[in-house]
């Protein structure tokens, strides 16, 4: 990226009060209310722990969009796993991952049953328990954006380099700009600037979402986790919008490696190809899948077991896709604090602490 | 979570690419496969037991202490008018 197209933070965080001032005049010279994104259910969390939505000025709207992986795992996907447990094989998984609904039942339903669901908490741990049940077929769910994706892909690595012939991944692998693009061609959704994540640029640093300001004229900036930083990423959106001058720039504490994570990206593209994937309520999106690459195509789950992804998914109600595009807020679901609850969770928004229902339900009510 | 990164200081490294790092005072084991050139007492953003970023730690002291007094000035000038 040229150097011109970066633009640092122009008088740091400031306080609160001085950026909300500055939002608002921006706002106003944009002559229209905006609409801006975020996409990372961190910032979803930050924003509705810290109060931040109570002082946005009016004529400002915050959505959050698919920035949870455990979100966007399509049922599809979830009953591919399931598939795996009903097949006696050993299935790994983070633990976000154990209540989210798939067709039938989830994988902490299939545990309580009996099945071989186990939590890790990185994806190494999966090898040393293949190693440790040679007689067992162990698939650890690959899940997540580019900052869980290199730790599938190390490990992948080392179970070639080691010959495991009894280990194999699912891999559900999500990248974001993917998403963002396709969230643009969405005619029903006017997104004007996007809050970008933190940690997920740390990995793919800063190029992948130059399409964003320069083909699309959208704005853009990537924030930390901290009320000022986001409060000035929103406030510098709302200038780039205003001022026409479509510009990415960085509202973080620590510093944001501008080409991202060499090692990471050299390994995710040796070990990954892009592929189609669906996301849960978006549909299907064109390359924004992580497929595991030929090399490695033994340690592929879905080409191990033939595993085929339904297309039907089993409608109950659930409008999580339509909240994840920012189509609507929580409430407008129908289920949400009825039937839906953070304990009797209905769809995966719901599921996940950081997911966007979740995070409306502890802290709107 | 998958989903959290947290700040670890490395403590010790061994030869199979891992270490033992600590955050306010619980060790856990890292992977450092993902980061170049690792030493012990970097800190470093870990995401699902891997190493992802080393943290500049005298940097962000550094921009820490500017936003302090960004926000000091600010302050002063808030109070002025």
């Amino acid at each position: 990226m040229p150097e011109s197209d970066l633009k640092a933070p122009r008088e740091g965080p400031a306080n609160i009060e001085a950026l909300r001032g500055k939002l608002s005049e921006y706002l106003e010279c944009a002559g229209r209310p905006l609409t801006f994104m975020e996409v990372c259910g961190t910032h979803t969390v930050a924003i509705f722990r810290s109060g931040l939505r109570s002082l946005l000025p009016e004529g400002l709207r915050v959505l959050s969009g698919p920035g949870c992986p455990v979100c966007v795992t399509d049922q599809s996907e979830i009953d591919m796993a399931l598939s795996l447990a009903k097949r006696d094989c050993v299935v790994l998984t983070y633990g976000d991952m154990l209540r989210v609904p798939g067709s039938s039942g989830s994988l902490l339903k299939m545990k309580g049953e009996g099945a071989a669901v186990e939590v890790v908490t990185s994806a190494i741990q999966s090898m040393e328990i293949a190693r440790k049940n040679p007689e067992r077929e162990v698939v650890f769910l690959g899940v997540g954006f580019e900052t869980t994706a290199p730790a599938t892909a190390v490990t992948l690595q080392q179970a070639r380099r080691n010959g495991l012939d009894n280990f194999s991944v699912l891999c559900l692998h999500k990248t974001v700009p993917a998403a963002l693009s396709a969230l643009c061609s969405n005619p029903d959704l006017r997104i004007d600037g996007f809050i970008l994540p933190g940690h997920v640029t740390v990995v793919t640093g800063l190029d992948e979402y130059a399409f964003l300001t320069k083909k699309l004229r959208r704005a853009a900036a990537v924030a930390g986790f901290e009320p000022e930083e986001i409060l000035a990423c929103m406030t510098d959106l709302a200038r780039q919008v205003a001022e026409r001058d479509f510009r990415l720039s960085v509202w973080r504490l620590k510093d944001v490696p501008i080409e991202g994570n060499p090692a990471a990206r050299r390994i995710l593209s040796e070990v990954f190809e892009p592929c189609d994937a669906r996301w849960r309520g978006l549909g299907v999106i064109a390359g924004s899948g992580c497929r595991i690459a030929e090399p490695y195509g033994e340690f592929d789950a879905v080409r191990k077991f033939g595993l085929d992804p339904a297309e039907d998914v089993v409608d109950n109600g659930c409008r999580c896709g339509e909240v994840l595009s920012g189509l609507i807020s929580p409430p407008e679901c129908e289920l949400f604090g009825r039937v839906c609850t953070p304990l009797a969770p209905v769809g995966p928004c719901m599921v996940s602490s950081e997911g966007t229902c979740g995070a409306w339900y502890r802290y709107h009510q | 979570m998958m989903c959290l990164a947290v700040p670890y200081t490395i403590v010790e490294i061994f030869d199979d690419g891992s270490a033992r790092a600590e955050s306010g005072g619980v060790e856990v084991e890292i992977r450092l496969d993902l980061i170049e050139d690792p030493a012990v007492g970097d800190t470093v953003l870990v995401h699902a037991g891997f190493a992802i970023q080393k943290l500049d730690r005298g940097e962000s002291e550094e921009m820490i202490a500017l936003w302090k007094e960004l926000n000091e000035a600010a302050e002063a000038s808030v109070a002025r008018v």
